[in-house]
């Protein structure tokens, strides 16, 4: 099951494994507002209303638990709290579920089926889950899912979220968290902190930092002051982009690190120019299945660009501190040293076995292909997983007279996020920012076909041509993200942040369309 | 989850092995390091056996069979070099190499001196079509040749677009390209076959030029073609300057700079320049194939201005 997930574009390598298993007979079930090219492969597609996931999952747990095939030994050998979740998902009965989500009672009912039924089952998620005000609330849903169901802790089975970047799996296995040591390990947690303490012979702050949302608050109310950004550009990948824009700018020192001048470079005070990790650097990169994988260098970086381990190096060294560090290798192994779950990843063992994925705790170790494989023992070791009901919240901004239209943004195929990478290369595909409506739409506001339009939030207004998209339902907008020079769709999209995960809800906002 | 498979025992070259059930003729000669040429064949698709270059003789058998695709069966006995495979080879490495440029096509040099191929004995080739004149054939058409010259499929290169070219003066119609973007991978169908007999040649639904054809330029097809017919844009730049030069040139393996999936990508750069971008076939990740982000979304490192 892909939630939330158009992999045929975003995941194009990902969903060539999907392709091939659906040749061989596995059986696909897209959850997305919009009909995607991944839903076009499914055998099923639950065109859910936008901010209906939980209302949707619990319904299918409804389902599921109304017919008896939820896996009875799992939940008693290894969950907990499995009561609390009957006794919320009782009240998601099919036909409320329809309401709230506006897929068919009937489809509800088949992917219960099939989904509590397969010997091997995988729910697959994206940004269509986590961009939202309640984003933990739609992941633990689909958790409770795979709980329910014990497709979990098994070979071909789990809760997968595809990864976005990268890196962004790597950067925080690797401590790039304001609450996590390198190896997920707390940051509270004295014991650990003095390991590093001892190795680096200072003491680390005792307490967590901020997260990206929490730290643009606290420069709201002056508590942040000075601000370090190494290859992120929020300044247009934020949601609200004229109160980030607004706080960035009343900064006393604003320093970034890239290698473009981006949005927020033009900000800054100082920029140093970095390099490009994947092949101006050496280093490792983690993707989504945690495999650690080896980037290496093959091109030279232009004029003074500098390895961005030379930069941090160098910065640390005029701050009165010497991480000694000549290299990525060097910084790889204390990273090793230091977190349990890299320790048998040497770069030698990297280069051999093409990839390691974490855990990995020695140098026998082959790696971990699945995770949680321990709540199929009995008695469980450690704690056994827990049940999160989770009611449904509908998104922060309701539709009304004034905003009577649902935007939604995402991605396309060819592009990739605020197109500081793509449009560096000449797509023959690519078309420039759109107004995806839908054909009822289209009809109803009286638009052509390619005929600008100004889309106006209560943030703020963009104009754009209008592109009819049969796959949208009545109702529903699709914007991207790709040329905020061209179209900031970022001034429409609504800050509402989830506080757990501290994710805006790009996802959901209310608009209204008008002829320019 | 693989079950552990019945073993046959087969003959080749003489020497008794033996290979897991569903192992093809190739395999078995790979597992005793027999070489056996290919051209259509690559380990990330489905065999098609159309170049005939791989047919080996099976006792028994009153035609060659292609090693790439016939299975291995209990008490075969296989000769790989015997004189009617040798000539066999010879033909198809003759005729493929009056009708084709195959300089670009890497082994086919050493396999016509191993052979003793002349595909020159057919004649000087006749001119190259016109453009258009080969899409314009149409099957059960057939002029005469004029006998004196070997007839080839020499045309001019097709440039629609700045990330890869067609030069089909180079298509030996291995058919890869067409799986590479069916359902070995890709999943896309945006080229087929066209054409039959000697007209027959790779193309898009009715000739579009590839940016209106179904295409998604996952380059899947540059990646998977022998001879040189699909190449970079970068590439074909730097070769038609005559500034290609292998010395100078490293191959890097490094991991892409796009999404969550890992694919592992190997850059090919001659002096501080991307040339091209292919994935390892056996990567567990990419299995040789990319999306257009990895394969050609590369120039933001190479001074292009977002």
């Amino acid at each position: 099951m892909l939630w939330g997930s158009n992999a045929r574009e975003t995941h194009p390598i990902f969903f060539h494994h999907v392709l091939k298993a659906v040749r061989k007979g596995a059986r696909l079930y897209v959850v997305d507002p919009r009909r995607t090219a991944s839903a076009e492969w499914a055998e099923g597609w639950l065109p859910v209303n936008v901010g209906a996931d939980v209302a949707l999952a619990n319904g299918i747990a409804h389902a599921i638990l109304a017919e008896g095939l939820e896996h009875k030994g799992f939940i008693a050998n290894a969950t907990e709290d499995v009561d609390a979740y009957k006794a919320l998902v009782a009240r998601y009965d099919l036909a409320r579920v329809a309401r709230l989500t506006g897929v068919a009672p009937e489809m509800i009912q088949r992917v219960a089926r099939d989904y509590a039924k397969a010997e091997r089952a995988m729910i697959c998620w994206t940004l269509g889950i986590t961009e939202h005000h309640n984003a933990v609330d739609n992941v633990l849903s689909l958790i409770n899912l795979c709980l329910l169901t014990g497709h979990v802790g098994k070979w071909g089975s789990g809760c997968n979220p595809l990864r976005g970047q990268n890196n962004v799996q790597g950067g925080g296995d690797s401590g790039a968290l304001p609450h996590k040591l390198p190896g997920f390990q707390d940051v509270e947690d004295d014991a650990i902190r003095a390991r590093y303490d001892a190795l680096w012979g200072r003491t680390i702050p005792p307490k967590k930092g901020w997260h990206l949302t929490e730290m643009f608050e606290a420069m709201e109310h002056g508590h942040l002051r000075a601000l370090f950004v190494l290859g992120e550009n929020p300044a247009q990948s934020e949601a609200d982009a004229t109160r980030t824009r607004r706080l960035l700018g009343g900064l006393e020192f604003l320093l970034v690190q890239d290698i473009f001048l981006t949005r927020t470079a033009e900000m800054a005070d100082v920029v140093l120019p970095g390099s490009a990790s994947f092949c101006e650097a050496e280093g490792t990169v983690t993707n989504s299945e945690r495999r650690v994988q080896r980037v290496r260098k093959s091109i030279e970086p232009p004029g003074n660009a500098k390895d961005d381990i030379e930069i941090l190096c160098a910065l640390s060294k005029r701050l009165g501190y010497d991480l000694a560090l000549p290299n990525a290798k060097a910084a790889w192994d204390e990273l090793r040293e230091l977190s349990p779950m890299h320790h048998g990843m040497s770069y030698e063992r990297l280069e051999a076995l093409g990839g390691i994925q974490w855990p990995c705790p020695d140098e026998s170790h082959p790696g971990s292909p699945f995770l949680h494989g321990r709540l199929w023992e009995t008695p469980v070791r450690g704690m056994k997983a827990r049940f999160h009901p989770a009611e449904d919240v509908p998104p922060v901004e309701a539709l009304d007279d004034e905003f009577p239209l649902r935007l939604t943004t995402g991605r396309r195929l060819d592009s990739y996020n605020t197109g500081v990478q793509s449009g560096g290369y000449a797509s023959p595909r690519r078309m420039q920012e759109t107004v995806d409506l839908s054909p009822a739409d289209m009809r109803s506001l009286g638009l052509a076909d390619g005929e600008r339009v100004r889309v106006v939030s209560r943030r703020g207004a963009v104009v754009a041509p209008a592109r009819v998209d049969p796959g949208l339902k009545p109702g529903l907008v699709f914007m991207t993200l790709h040329f905020p020079d061209q179209v900031d769709v970022n001034l429409l999209t609504i800050d509402a942040t989830d506080p757990r995960s501290g994710t805006a809800e790009f996802k959901a906002a209310a608009v209204r369309v008008e002829k320019v | 989850m693989s079950e552990s498979k019945r073993t046959i025992e087969l003959t080749i070259d003489g020497r008794k092995t033996s290979v897991p059930e569903g192992s093809t003729l190739l395999q078995a000669c790979q597992g005793l390091a027999i070489d056996v040429p290919t051209f259509c064949w690559a380990e990330n698709l489905t065999p098609v056996n159309v170049c005939r270059i791989c047919v080996v003789e099976l006792e028994g058998a009153r035609t060659l069979v292609p090693a790439c695709s016939r299975k291995a069966e209990a008490g075969m006995v296989v000769q790989t070099e015997s004189e009617r495979v040798k000539l066999s080879r010879k033909l198809v490495l003759e005729l493929l190499g009056s009708s084709v440029d195959m300089s670009l096509a890497s082994e086919f040099q050493a396999l016509a001196t191993k052979y003793d191929a002349h595909p020159e004995r057919f004649g000087p080739r006749a001119p190259r079509a016109a453009p258009g004149e080969r899409e314009a054939a149409r099957a059960g058409h057939h002029y005469a040749e004029d006998g004196e010259h070997a007839a080839n499929v020499a045309q001019p290169k097709k440039v629609d677009n700045e990330l890869f070219v067609r030069d089909y003066a180079k298509c030996m119609l291995c058919y890869k390209c067409v799986e590479a973007c069916g359902t070995d991978a890709q999943n896309t169908f945006a080229i087929a076959v066209a054409g039959r007999g000697f007209d027959a040649r790779i193309a898009t639904e009715l000739e579009a030029p590839l940016p209106d054809s179904a295409c998604v330029f996952c380059g899947n097809c540059v990646g998977v073609c022998p001879t040189g017919a699909l190449m970079f844009k970068a590439e074909s730049d730097v070769r038609e300057k005559g500034e290609w030069d292998e010395s100078r040139q490293t191959v890097t393996d490094t991991i892409c700079p796009y999404c969550g999936v890992g694919c592992q990508l190997t850059l090919r750069v001659q002096a501080n320049q991307i040339l091209r971008v292919t994935s390892p076939a056996d990567h567990s990740v990419t299995s040789g194939h990319l999306c257009i982000k990895g394969r050609f979304g590369w120039g933001f490192v190479q001074g292009k201005k977002p």
